[in-house]
Parts: structure tokens; sequence; C-alpha cells
């Protein structure tokens, strides 16, 4: 439709040109795609009776090693394990901009359960950090941000809803930065959520694999400067969409749905054809249940022979932080023009065809999609498109 | 075994938060899945968390709950043969 | 090429009074929130035998979306109403029950029926299943409700046709406190209430 095209043509470019995360593969993008590249990963068997009665995998983040990273950027005491976390992600991408956090630089904040660690003390003082506007007014005190925080919780989208969200906002032209961070812990909290759903893996998570029975959980932050300048860019956000599957609250739509109508709008928004896309960095948890779902929305889709993976199988399911973890390491896939391999997976278990990435491989990436579901049945996907910058 | 049976009845009632549905309304027969009481998969893991706090059992294969978790009559067969408390 | 919006209807659910578009049409004497809840559910003889498995915040957006949705979706027709509600504490009234069932070692029995409500999007399923809405979804959390921001935001999504329809609003539950405002915004013209802004509506 002629109204489209020039809507189309109005709508401000959005980019990301800035990019960190805090994983127990590293505390860097270049000590992570390093690790990812030995084929490392972070998951490990954990023996912790304060946070499971029963042994579990997990990837978790060595919390002596992050005092140490914190101490170098603050003395101060006062902050949570989380909140050290999201701060020394965001710390050195806010210091690179050089961007004034003036009123048009938004803070977007992103997790499924924050400190909800502060729970198991029983005072006053304790419970009020349980609340996620207190976690991000903590992170954006810390830099001094001068706008509102903006904190997203959408169950296991929410690190990529994010970046969608910082997208909308600048292309409405309500501010001309936002960095967003993502993260989640493990806690007590979750692993017993996740074991009573019966979603745990007993062997480090097989995302796609025939022989996968669930999921190992994770732990990390991401963050991105997400803009309208495009100095520095590393990739342009170029479509977005996030669908309920309006199926069930705890289980993905046997037909994808969701996730199929949140691809087709974002790649609608984006103008390209799905035969563009040179990757996806898909949600792949591991479950019996997700990763079919995500193979048939793709199998509609006609993304079957796109190389695919999951990268589960280095980080555990991070939860709100996945989204934005999994995009920061796409991003480095991208600019390196390298597909990673899709750890943990060996003999295809879903029941339609799709392109699982066995091992490290030099391809050119200039289109790639980002896609995630979660509980309450929602989705989401974006398109990005790589900034090439010419050599000086 | 008859007590039994009435006892999940109005445990499944309760935990399950079934509204309206009273004791009577389920047969020892009835399906709990599917076109019977209308179930769910989120009410068949809460039920595999009734066999473990209430009886004692805990399933080493979930997918066992499918034959067990049949009817009230599968459910306390099962229970009286295999609970511990 | 930004185009204004209008709300098109709204509704309040607070101190065991249901006021729809600026009229009581629910109101009971004192109560705690589930006996409000199942009465107002019966009131209105929804029909739903799912609203009793639901956890507090849940119902409370529910009955406030039932009672503006009901009238503009049908089984037949697709439609495109996006969802975008706030609160202040996001699930912590289902946190801390679900933390109770697994704070003592001796009697630890996790439930997966009240571990799912332990995300605040799960209103934003519940209400998506009922109404069978395959659209845009986002749960947001701030220290009030933001009317700027979530003006803005609905804005956002109605002039990039991402939504035809958006019901937007504040969710609030913890420990029995309760507030919703929720409210359908649409480009289509309103003469019902032009000078009203959320702002204003959620004041009342």
């Amino acid at each position: 439709m002629c109204s489209f095209a020039l809507q189309k043509l109005e709508m401000k470019e959005v980019f990301i040109t800035e990019t960190n995360c805090i994983t127990p593969l590293g505390f860097d993008v270049k000590s992570n795609t390093e690790a990812i590249l030995r084929g490392d990963s972070g998951i490990q068997l954990h023996e912790d009776l304060s946070l499971m009665p029963m042994p579990f995998y997990a990837s978790v983040i060595n919390t002596e090693k992050l005092n140490r990273a914190f101490e170098k950027i603050s003395t101060d005491k006062k902050y949570s394990r989380l909140e050290k976390m999201m701060i020394l992600a965001l710390e050195p991408i806010i210091k690179n901009s050089g961007i004034e956090l003036n009123s048009k630089t938004a803070f977007i904040l992103s997790t499924t359960k924050g400190n909800v660690t502060a729970l198991k003390e029983d005072s006053e003082e304790s419970f009020n950090n349980a609340h996620l506007d207190v976690l991000a007014k903590n992170v954006s005190d810390f830099f001094g941000f001068q706008t509102q925080p903006i904190v997203v919780s959408n169950a296991c989208v929410s690190g990529i809803l994010a970046v969608s969200v910082a997208k909308r906002l600048i292309q409405s032209e309500l501010y001309d930065n936002a960095f967003v961070i993502a993260g989640d812990e493990v806690s007590e909290f979750v692993l017993s959520g996740f074991n009573a759903f019966q979603a745990m893996s007993d062997l480090p998570c097989k995302p796609y694999s025939k022989n996968r029975t669930g999921v190992s959980l994770g732990e990390a932050t991401a963050a991105v400067l997400v803009s309208a300048a495009a100095t520095n860019a590393k990739v342009k956000v170029i479509g977005d969409s996030s669908i309920n599957d309006a199926n069930h609250i705890s289980g993905p739509s046997r037909t994808g749905e969701g996730l199929y109508r949140s691809i087709q709008n974002a790649l609608k928004e984006a103008q390209i054809e799905v035969d563009k896309i040179d990757y996806i960095s898909a949600h792949g948890t591991a479950t019996p249940f997700n990763d079919e779902m995500e193979a048939i929305a793709l199998n509609r889709l006609g993304l079957q022979n796109v190389p695919i993976n999951s990268l589960k199988g280095f980080y555990g399911h991070t939860l709100g932080a996945s989204g934005l973890l999994e995009t920061v390491i796409s991003i480095e896939s991208a600019n390196q023009n390298l597909l990673f391999e899709s750890k943990g997976f060996d003999e295809i278990g879903v029941s339609e065809t799709i392109n699982v990435i066995d091992k490290n491989e030099e391809r050119n990436i200039d289109y790639f999609l980002k896609t995630a579901s979660g509980f309450g049945g929602c989705n989401t996907a974006v398109v990005f498109e790589k900034v090439k910058h010419e050599l000086h | 075994m008859e007590a039994l049976k009435l006892e999940l009845k109005n445990k499944i009632i309760t935990t399950l938060n079934l509204e309206d549905i009273a004791v009577e309304d389920i047969a020892d027969t009835d399906a709990l899945f599917g076109d019977g009481l209308g179930l769910d998969s989120i009410d068949a893991l809460e039920l595999i968390v009734i066999l473990d706090k209430d009886y004692g059992i805990k399933l080493v294969d979930p997918k066992e709950g499918k034959t067990i978790f049949q009817s009230i009559e599968s459910m306390a067969a099962y229970i009286s043969a295999n609970r511990t408390k | 090429m930004t185009q204004k919006t209008n709300i098109q209807s709204y509704i309040t659910i607070q101190n065991n009074e249901i006021v729809l578009n600026g009229t009581s049409v629910f109101k009971i004497e004192p109560t705690d929130f589930a006996d409000f809840s199942k009465q107002a559910y019966r009131n209105f003889d929804v029909q739903y035998p799912k609203f009793f498995k639901m956890d507090a915040l849940s119902k409370l957006a529910f009955l406030g979306a039932e009672l503006l949705l009901s009238p503009i979706t049908s089984g037949e027709q697709e439609n495109n109403i996006a969802l975008v509600l706030a609160n202040k504490s996001s699930s912590l009234d289902t946190d801390v029950k679900y933390q109770e069932s697994i704070s003592d070692q001796e009697n630890y029995f996790p439930s997966p029926a009240v571990f799912v409500y332990t995300l605040p999007n799960i209103c934003l399923g519940e209400i998506s299943i009922r109404h069978q809405l395959k659209s845009e979804n986002s749960f947001f959390i701030f220290d009030a409700f933001n009317t700027e921001f979530m003006s803005n935001y609905s804005n956002i999504l109605l002039n990039s046709n991402k939504a035809d329809v958006v019901l937007c609003g504040w969710v609030e539950f913890f420990n029995d406190d309760y507030k919703a405002f929720l409210c359908t915004i649409s480009k289509e013209e309103s003469t019902k209430y032009t000078n009203e802004t959320i702002n204003t509506l959620y004041n009342q």
C-alpha cells in the first residue's frame, strides 16, 4: 500500500552502537565470543542446598570474581549481586559512548524476577528491594540518569522486547538514545519453580536435540545502547513485533501461532523477504514443547533452511536477560561473519526440519533474526541489518 | 478406599480451584483430563505435588502421571498401593 | 504522520466498586478481594471457570478487560487489540506466597500453579486467551502510574499500525490493596472524552 511505503520513509532509523555482557564465560563481549569459539559452556553441576535440595546444572557467575570486578568501579557496599552485574554491564558502554544522560536519554531495564532473593529475608527494607522499580532506581542512580527508568517485565521475552521498546520510543522521537540493561539471577525461587514444572534437564541442556529433557537455568546481564545516531553503529533495528499466542499461560501454541505472526510482522516492517535472512538466533530452551513449536513456526514461514542456533547450551536459560544477551552475541556473529555452533545439539529432535548450526562456520551475515518466547504466551521477533563501515 | 476417593475429590476441588464443581459431580471413573473435568497441564503438575506432599509418593517419571491421573479410581488405587504416609 | 488518538471507554476497580465510563456498575459492602472478585464475576455472569484458578492480579486485570472488551470482540472476527499494562508491585503478592512454599526445608513443596503466576505479564496472557487477542503485549513496572509513558507508548502502537485499539492501564495488587484503571484507545473519533486524558480519568 502506498501509504505504508510513505510512512516507512518517514520512520527514523534506529541502531545499536554499543554492547556488553556479564556472564560466567566472561565480563566483556570479547571474552564471551572467545569462549564460545573454544566451545566452553558456563553450565556446571552445582551442589548447593541453599539453592536446591538436590544437585543441579546451571550457569552461575562466580560471586568472588564479580565482587572483585565491582570493587574496581565502586566501593559502595549497598548493591545486591544482580545490581552489581547490571552496573558492571552498563558502566563501560555509558563511558565509551560519551552520551549525556539528559532528558533525551532513556534508561530501560528488563528482568523477570529482579532482586527476588530479597524475599528470603523477612524485613521491610529487604522486601522493598524486591520491587523492580527500586532495582531500576538503584541502577539508574548509580549513573545519574535524568529520565524515569522504564522497566519491562514480560517473562522470557523481556530482554529482546526491551530492544523493541527502545526502538519504538526513539522512532517516535521521545528520546535520542536508550541504554538498555537486561538481567536475571539463578535463585532458589526460579530453580524450584522450573523444577516443579518438571522442566529442568538432568544434564546440560540440549536445544533441538532428540534427547533433550528440559532447560538448564543461567544468570547474566547484557547491555546495549540503542541510538538514533549511526556513528559506530553495529546493527540497524529494522523490524519488530511481539504477538501473544492467546492459547495457554504456561505452554506454547502447538502451531507456533504467536511466534509465526511476530516474525511475519517484523519481516514486513523490515521490508525484506524471508530469503534475505542469513541467520536466526532462536530461543531454544530445550524443553520438548518449546523447540518443537519453534520448528513448526519457522517451517510455516519458509525459514527452515536458514542456519539457526540456541545459545542456551553456553549460558543456560538466563530468563529476562536471554533475549538481550543472545542479541549481543548475534551482533558479534554478524560482525565477524561467523556462525556459532548451537552447543549441546547432536541429533535433530523436532518433527520438522530446521538447519541447526552444528559447528562454528564462516558465513556472510547481513540480516539476522532474533526470537524469544515465554510464559504468558508471549513471543518477540526482531530483525537486524548489519551496518557495514567503509574501511579508511 | 471409598474414604480415600472422597478425600481425593475434595482435595482436587480445593487445590485446583474448581469453583463450580461439587464432590457429587465427580464420578469415580470420570476422566479428569480432556472432556471430563477439563483439567490441564498445570493441574497435572499440581497433582504430582499432591502425591508427594500428602501421600509421600515421588513420581520418578512424570509421564507415569498419565495413567495414574486417569480418574479418581485410578488415583486412589495407585495411592493405596504406594503411599508412604 | 501521527494521528490524534482518543479514549473510547474506561473502567476503574477499587474499594469494592467497579466504575465503567464514570458510572458505578457494581458495588458491595467492604470485603476482601477474593470475595469481591467472585461476587463481581457472578454479578456479570461471566461463565469462565478458569477465572478461579487465576491469582489476584490476573483476576483484577481480567475483570476490567472483561467489561471493556466483551462489547467490542467476537469469536468470529479477528481483531488487533494490543495490551499495554503496568503496575508498581509486579507479581509480588503471588511471589510472597510462592516464597512461603519453599522457605521451610521440612515442608518444601513448590506449587507449579502458584509459580506460573509469579510473572506480571501472565495477566496479559489470561486476557489474550479469553478474548482471543493475537496481538502486541507488554507489561511495564513504574513506581507510580506513569500516564505520560503509557499514553505515548499506546500512541506509538496505534500510529505505527501495530494495533487498531490499545487496552492500556494500571493494575496494581498487593496484600489486598488494589486499584485497576484500564481504558481503550484508538484513532477512531470519540465525542465522549474530548478533553479528558488518561491522567484526568485515572485521578477522578
